[in-house]
């Protein structure tokens, strides 16, 4: 399934998705460990992310310490609207995940912004655009949170 | 386990550290310093603002954000169960601790409209893995009895990061 990446895509995935070092050099840093030359890595970096298999790289930040906050919405679209109705949601720069779900509520989508008025904001404008009904489902606590996968 | 607290302001100069970070790190020899020019800052003031936010906790990760779909994890199942309140803070914490979670947490219920207020995700890389994965776990701890369902996704219609920050000159 990931024979699109070869040995060295994974061996980059697998050892940079966290404590990326903060400091004059950090690629030549990281690169050694990994056999690789600064460029190599820097190339490589760049590489994966013109293919989208990364979505950037660099800090992922707690929201809610920046002041801001990610709410997760789900929506029920009727089949022959979805594709224009995700097109529409997904103009707003604050929808930052959209997805497909198999389940009546079959739209669920997260809005980030710098500030919970402006998700309530965005929320708000989603539905008056769409004239869909938008169900926020605020965090309430956070158990576990560790998206590093292996590649 | 972290509750979604509340935290104080951020300094502007901050903020628009993670406002210049939104697209990512500069992939040049000197990343920080070139971020450094963008906003106005020398390399070391840049490196100890940074270090400091990813000491506080601010910066959960650093590195490679992956999208999983291209990492060969087609099958993200998104496991909801109805947990009674009094219930979830100790359900959150076990389901939290299994290794096939990558995420759980507690959200607001709407009522009439969907009862779950317990998330966890499982990626996978084939949907009737992840499936038999999930029943296997809910059964191992005593959980399947309690209303749940499993929300696969069938197409991803975006997936970046969030917009946090303020670019000085921005509102």
């Amino acid at each position: 399934m990931t024979d699109h990446l070869d040995a060295t895509d994974r061996a980059v995935i697998n050892a940079l998705q966290g404590g990326f070092p903060v400091s004059e050099r950090p690629f030549a840093e990281a690169a050694a460990p990994l056999g690789l030359t600064e460029q190599q890595l820097i190339d490589r970096i760049a590489d994966l992310r013109a293919r989208g298999v990364l979505t950037r790289f660099g800090p992922l930040f707690k929201p809610e310490a920046l002041g801001g906050e990610a709410v997760l919405c789900a929506m029920t679209v009727p089949a022959d609207r979805f594709d224009a109705v995700a097109e529409q949601v997904n103009a707003w720069p604050e929808v930052a995940h959209n997805y497909a779900r198999d389940h009546t509520l079959n739209m669920w989508f997260v809005v980030a912004a710098d500030s919970p008025r402006r998700c309530r904001e965005v929320c708000a404008e989603i539905s008056e655009l769409t004239g869909l009904t938008v169900l926020p489902m605020p965090k309430l606590h956070e158990f576990h949170l560790d998206l590093r996968l292996t590649a | 386990m972290t509750a979604v607290d509340r935290f104080p302001p951020l300094p502007d100069a901050d903020m628009a550290l993670v406002a210049a970070l939104r697209d990512g790190l500069p992939l040049s020899h000197r990343p920080y310093a070139d971020l450094g020019a963008r906003v106005g800052m020398s390399e070391a003031e840049v490196l100890s603002r940074l270090s400091a936010l990813a000491e506080a906790g601010i910066i959960r990760r650093f590195g490679a954000i992956v999208r999983h779909h291209e990492a060969g994890y087609r099958a993200n199942a998104m496991v909801v169960l109805d947990v009674p309140d009094e219930r979830v803070a100790e359900v959150g914490r076990t389901l939290g601790g299994e290794k096939a979670v990558t995420l759980c947490y507690r959200r607001v219920r709407a009522p009439g409209r969907w009862p779950y207020n317990l998330y966890a995700m499982v990626h996978g890389r084939d949907r009737a893995v992840v499936t038999a994965e999930v029943r296997e776990m809910l059964a191992r701890l005593g959980l399947a009895r309690l209303p749940h369902d499993i929300l696969f996704s069938t197409h991803r219609y975006k997936q970046t990061g969030g917009r946090y920050g303020r670019a000085r000159g921005e509102a």
